[in-house]
């Protein structure tokens, strides 16, 4: 039967969503994830040729205001939450030098 | 007093009829008798609520004049954001953050001297539906402990249905004001999608999440909708006042709708089950008594519903939930040598299977080479849906249907099968990607004693009339004053 989704595609798509994944889930995501594309696909049993896609129920537009400057949260209360962070910055392992990259 | 409506408390404790004290603390001491069992609080706030509660009896003793839920014990939704205590969105990677300010509507509700006992639980990030993928504790059903209570805001239905608070907010994003107040026996309102700020709340389906009251009446949804609708410069989804006006929800609902047509789509009603089409048939009986009419209306495109909403969802939340990075706030794996396994590990550790499913999801939807063939044909397809609507609605003033396939389904029973799970959404999805409104209300029981739900969905901004028409059916049967048995120390 055709697949809708290998264990291949799983992985590079937990990669794309920075998610590492155990061998176990790789599999349990497989089926799962199959089963649901596969439902998924009964969208095509309409025919949309001519229909504009519906992104978002309401007309909305860019809302601009005047460009003043307001207050806003602040260093320290911004930071409150950070898991690490040094008072001015947060704080991260080295990007570069030794970083396995993506 | 527990009894009262949250209106009815109100206007007694406005009176000085009673206090808010009083009622805060009989409300919090069956918090602590009930809710261990039950499960529908993540977090309480007693000192807080006692604070307030004193501060609204001082007031009204001195004569000043207090809001429209003065000293009325409220619940909100732990997706949320309070500044006081946590916002957890019931997911161990927000398990102790702390937010720097409040969503608009917990301004709202503390702007109406509303005393907030507690923030409930629900599926994390409100992915799901049975609140079973709470990260942080489990809610059983009021009606049956072995049930789950539906979701994703099962914590604010149960809270409702067990006398845990007077109302509550829920969030929908397909459902899950609507179902959990249809499996707990309590009224839930999906406002039109821009009729409620979003603002603090923690989004999961941008274009689809709308907060709205989960009550114990028609009546006290309108008192909640008073308090939290209108334009917000904080959220610009909110709709302009000019376009579409709020109005005294509460005022209006004395009006029954003249001449009222109801829509009806028998082939797709007939996927619930028995006693759930004998519940809506009788309930449709009520209004027919009423000199209600009723129209057949086709709307061939709800059976696509499920599979549009389950791409557009996750898509949305795979890019809303990329935040969650363990660097700006929430859980950091400690294991994590290098930036990029910050994020993989962070990420893996802390958001459960049903988050990473959907995010996954989302992401293979968006990522190159699908995105054609699933987000965009998704979206295309939710254009014909609200085509249906808009069709439907040339003919009819609602549309009533199923709220739910079944009653409240088993703990365990389809954890294990997520398509089983979204394939329960079946009735609730459509108002979400339409952007309309629908309300739940009580409308009778199954064989085994569980409530049934009658869901009417009306045409956007018309939440005025749609508590109108469901306040018709609640002043003639006494479904919504039935009440579960809760087990406490009393």
């Amino acid at each position: 039967m055709d697949k809708k989704i290998d264990q291949e595609q799983v992985r590079k798509v937990a990669r794309l969503s920075r998610l590492e994944l155990t061998e176990a889930e790789v599999e349990e995501f497989t089926g799962q994830l199959g089963a649901i594309l596969e439902y998924v696909e009964k969208m095509n049993e309409l025919n949309t040729d001519g229909v504009e896609p519906l992104a978002h129920c309401l007309a909305v537009s860019n809302v601009f205001r005047e460009d003043i400057v307001e207050e806003s949260l602040g260093t320290e209360r911004a930071l409150a939450n950070a898991p690490q962070q040094d008072g001015e910055f947060f704080r991260v392992p080295k990007i570069l030098d030794g970083g396995s990259g993506a | 007093m527990e009894q009262l409506s949250a209106k009815a408390l109100r206007d007694r404790i406005a009176a000085g009829e009673t206090s808010s004290v009083e009622a805060t603390e009989a409300i919090l001491s069956r918090i602590e008798d009930v809710d261990p069992a039950l499960g529908a609080y993540i977090s309480t706030h007693r000192e807080m609520a006692m604070e307030r509660a004193a501060d609204v009896d001082r007031r009204v003793k001195a004569g000043e004049p207090v809001g429209e839920l003065a000293g009325v014990p409220v619940a909100v939704k732990d997706n949320m954001c309070t500044t006081f205590g946590a916002t957890t969105c019931a997911s161990a990677i927000l398990k102790d953050f702390h937010s720097p300010y409040n969503a608009t509507v917990v301004e709202k509700l503390l702007a109406a001297d509303a005393v907030i006992v507690g923030k409930t639980n629900m599926d994390e990030f409100a992915m799901g539906s049975s609140t079973e993928n709470s990260a942080l504790r489990r809610t059983v059903n009021p009606w049956d402990g072995a049930r789950v209570p539906g979701g994703s805001s099962g914590g604010s239905a149960a809270a409702v249905a067990s006398r845990l608070c007077y109302a509550a907010l829920g969030s929908d994003t397909g459902g899950s004001i609507r179902q959990p107040a249809s499996f707990c026996g309590v009224v839930g309102l999906k406002p039109t999608y821009g009729r409620v700020s979003r603002f603090g709340l923690v989004a999961y389906g941008s274009s689809l999440d709308q907060i709205g009251p989960i009550t114990r009446s028609v009546a006290d949804a309108a008192l909640m909708m008073n308090v939290i609708a209108g334009r917000d410069a904080a959220d610009s989804t909110s709709v302009d006042e000019t376009i579409a006006p709020v109005c005294d929800y509460l005022e209006k609902l004395a009006i029954p709708v003249e001449g009222l047509k109801i829509g009806v789509v028998s082939e797709f009603n007939a996927g619930a089950d028995e006693p759930v089409r004998e519940a809506l048939g009788e309930a449709i009986g009520v209004y027919e008594g009423l000199g209600a009419e009723v129209v057949e209306i086709g709307m061939p495109r709800l059976d696509y519903a499920i599979a549009a909403y389950y791409v557009i969802a996750t898509a949305e939340a795979s890019s809303n939930l990329a935040r969650y990075d363990g660097v700006h706030y929430g859980h950091r794996s400690e294991r994590a040598r290098d930036y990029v396994k910050v994020y993989t590990k962070s990420r893996a550790e802390a958001l459960g299977k049903e988050v990473k499913r959907r995010i996954m999801l989302g992401t293979y939807a968006l990522s190159s080479g699908y995105y054609d063939a699933y987000y965009l044909k998704a979206l295309k397809v939710r254009n014909l849906i609200r085509g249906d609507f808009t069709e439907a609605f040339r003919k009819c003033d609602c549309i009533m249907m199923p709220v739910a396939p079944t009653t409240a389904f088993g703990i365990g029973e389809k954890v294990d099968d997520p398509l089983t799970m979204y394939l329960s959404d079946i009735y609730t999805i459509a108002a979400n990607l339409a952007g309309v409104p629908a309300i739940s209300i009580p409308c009778g029981f199954d064989g085994n004693r569980l409530p049934i739900g009658l869901q009417i969905i009306s045409p956007a901004f018309t939440e005025d009339r749609l508590l109108a028409i469901a306040r018709m059916f609640e002043r003639q049967t006494d479904w919504h004053k039935a009440e579960p048995t809760v087990s406490g120390g009393h």
